[in-house]
């Protein structure tokens, strides 16, 4: 039988602002799939988003939902955990909004480990503003603020995410959605936080200017730059640099989860313990 | 609030202490002179009661975590000063249009951008009225005295939870700096006078957050509780779902306003000291009335009937009253660690331009001594 979305969409939001052919709506698919198979209630899960194409999706999934200004919100995010360290807190932004403008709040996201699921939505470009470059557009390629081809180099996602301190670190490609469900349902299970990039195609935006006028044209292109992880070890150096691993990056289960370290603070100020030393921590630095 | 317990603190110790007496359970914050003494005693006082109080990456993440923890249902506060509130602007906004309570301690220092960190000022009250972009209306205390550093956080977050939208206490670096006795109601009398946000109670079917009266707040029941619905900073509907159709937007911008508006009794809130046979009016708040207060004594000492009117709760302002005493005074004279930004909004009370004013931006507070000289001259 067929999987029933319904029971976790706001039908009557639907159809979606997103674009015909947009990937987005197979993240949304395989988030709610993911949801499924963890079994979680709805009445457990909060989704913020930011600001974006991606912006969207709190408002179309039928969980507590928070949308909130650009770029902040895994700062929300945090305090929605912190005040409820026992329920599921997923953030969804693109790139624009989780890498440039909300770069920071990545980075102390990822650097605190709080137990949180980001997934950002990497279609390589601003798409509901009409194709401005982001952090993660391919040089050369032509964006509305650079039509004479992008010079700004790239950020990869995943690497600020490992080295910022992200327990869990995956990236898929909409053209695998079981794998991006999978993914997904390790990320949410994970706990920490966990970074998971989902390549997504914005033809409209992004392939319209750049010899991807199709869906179909903008996700071969995204298939040609990706590669599991394994093979992608293999490639040579040289060619390393113009392709992305995907799969899973990084999991450490070992390192510390902050909901769980805030515990430990509440103990000590209530004089159930002595004060936190160097000690406790395997990695001090 | 009664004023039975005595204790020896500042102000800054007392906004911190006050926040969890009054039930906050949530602390986002970032390290800012003068205010960051708010944030160092709320780190040691939240985990003691089960609470959470986190220093966040910048100021827009520490009231971003602070409104998160408001959307999610409990009293939150963030504390900064005005640099800080410049950073948190925008997420000030989305609180003010998706109606999440929370209370911002600004502890006043000279500006504009980084000025005197760690000199006095009441520069920031035209930004608290509107520190983001967009229609809403500011509600914004101001404590006048260490007592009130203490109270009125209390009725900030009361006022916060009734009203559902942030609230401003403005201190300034003289009484957030402040050591010194205050007398206060005591804890008990403090949680007996909580009055938390409304909750639905309802079938969810029938539960709508934002479908409220034309001049009430919405109605947002905690997070993970069965009652599902949305925030956003977009113009929404009734459940929170961004619209644009005309009528809603129309609606909720003019509900923003009339919800404040129409309830200004219970936002309201002034002292009167030897107003009634005064003969000179003086009209000052914050830490400018203790030196006001002190001259008034010294100027009736010398046979000058002078009175001070202090407004408590700056924004919105007493418009009645102060037209009322804009009436009754020919001589009014305005006294605050600004340019006059408060002068203006007198002004427009009182339906006149005759009024004094004795301004001072030089990082330093009043002495008694100025403002006698100035009301000598008048």
């Amino acid at each position: 039988m067929a999987f029933n979305y319904d029971e976790y969409l706001r039908t009557d939001k639907m159809p979606t602002l997103w674009c015909w052919g947009c990937g987005d709506g197979v993240i949304l698919k395989s988030f709610i799939r993911a949801v499924d198979k963890l079994g979680w209630e709805k009445d457990d899960i909060c989704v913020v988003s930011g600001i974006g194409c991606s912006g969207r999706f709190s408002s179309y999934v039928d969980f507590n939902t928070v949308h909130t200004t650009h770029g902040r919100t895994v700062a929300f995010a945090t305090g929605i955990k912190l005040a409820n360290p026992d329920k599921h807190v997923v953030c969804v932004a693109g790139d624009g909004d989780g890498l440039a403008i909300g770069g920071n709040h990545t980075i102390h996201g990822c650097r605190r480990n709080i137990d949180i699921t980001l997934i950002i939505i990497q279609n390589f470009i601003y798409g509901l503003t009409n194709s401005q470059t982001s952090p993660t557009t391919p040089r050369g390629f032509w964006t509305v603020s650079q039509k004479v081809g992008n010079i700004d180099p790239t950020f990869d996602g995943c690497k600020l995410a490992e080295a910022a301190g992200a327990s869990f670190v995956a990236r898929e490609n909409v053209t695998a959605p079981k794998k991006l469900e999978k993914v997904l349902l390790q990320a949410m299970q994970h706990k920490g936080f966990s970074y998971v990039e989902a390549l997504s195609n914005c033809h409209i935006n992004l392939g319209r200017k750049n010899k991807m006028q199709s869906a179909m044209a903008n996700l071969d292109w995204i298939d040609s730059i990706t590669l599991p992880k394994k093979k992608w070890d293999a490639l040579p150096e040289e060619e390393k640099m113009n392709h992305l691993p995907t799969g899973i990056l990084k999991q450490d289960t070992e390192a510390p989860e902050y909901c769980e370290m805030y515990k430990e603070v509440q103990k000590a100020h209530q004089g159930l313990r002595g004060p936190i030393t160097p000690d406790e921590f395997k990695k001090k630095l | 609030m009664s004023a039975t317990r005595e204790i020896i603190s500042s102000g800054n110790d007392l906004a911190a202490i006050a926040a969890v007496d009054a039930g906050c359970m949530f602390f986002g914050g970032y390290p800012i002179t003068p205010s960051s003494e708010v944030m160092h005693t709320i780190s040691d006082l939240l985990p003691k009661v089960g609470g959470t109080a986190i220093q966040m990456e910048d100021e827009i993440a520490g009231v971003a975590a602070a409104i998160g923890a408001g959307m999610a249902g409990v009293r939150t506060l963030t504390a900064t000063s005005g640099p800080g509130i410049s950073l948190k602007a925008e997420n000030l906004g989305l609180a003010q249009m998706a109606e999440v309570p929370l209370v911002v301690v600004n502890v006043m220092r000279g500006g504009p951008s980084t000025g005197l960190p760690t000199r006095v000022s009441q520069g920031d009250v035209a930004q608290a009225k509107n520190p983001s972009h967009g229609d809403y209306k500011s509600i914004t205390v101001c404590a006048g005295t260490l007592a009130e550093c203490y109270t009125e956080t209390v009725r900030a977050f009361n006022l916060a939870d009734r009203f559902m939208q942030p609230v401003f206490v403005l201190l300034d670096e003289t009484l957030g700096h402040m050591h010194g006795k205050a007398m206060l109601p005591t804890v008990e009398e403090v949680k007996a006078g909580i009055k938390p946000r409304k909750k639905f109670e309802g079938d969810p079917a029938d539960y709508k957050p934002y479908g409220v009266a034309q001049d009430e707040p919405a109605v947002l029941n905690p997070m993970f509780e069965g009652y599902r619905y949305h925030f956003t900073g977009l113009h929404h509907d009734a459940m929170g779902f961004p619209t644009e159709e005309i009528e809603t937007c129309r609606k909720l911008i003019d509900r923003l306003f009339k919800k404040v508006d129409a309830h200004r009794d219970e936002i309201e809130s002034n002292e009167e000291y030897m107003v009634d046979d005064a003969e000179i009016l003086l009209i000052g708040y914050g830490s400018a009335s203790l030196a006001i207060k002190e001259a008034v004594n010294v100027l009736r000492e010398q046979g000058i009937k002078a009175g001070l009117f202090r407004p408590i709760t700056l924004w919105p302002s007493p418009e009645e009253r102060m037209f009322e005493l804009g009436q009754k005074f020919d001589k009014v004279l305005v006294v605050e660690l600004n340019q006059g930004q408060y002068l203006e909004e007198v002004q427009r009370c009182m339906g006149r331009r005759d009024i004094e004013k004795l301004t001072k931006t030089n990082g330093r507070p009043f002495s008694p001594a100025d403002i006698i000289e100035k009301v000598k001259e008048l």
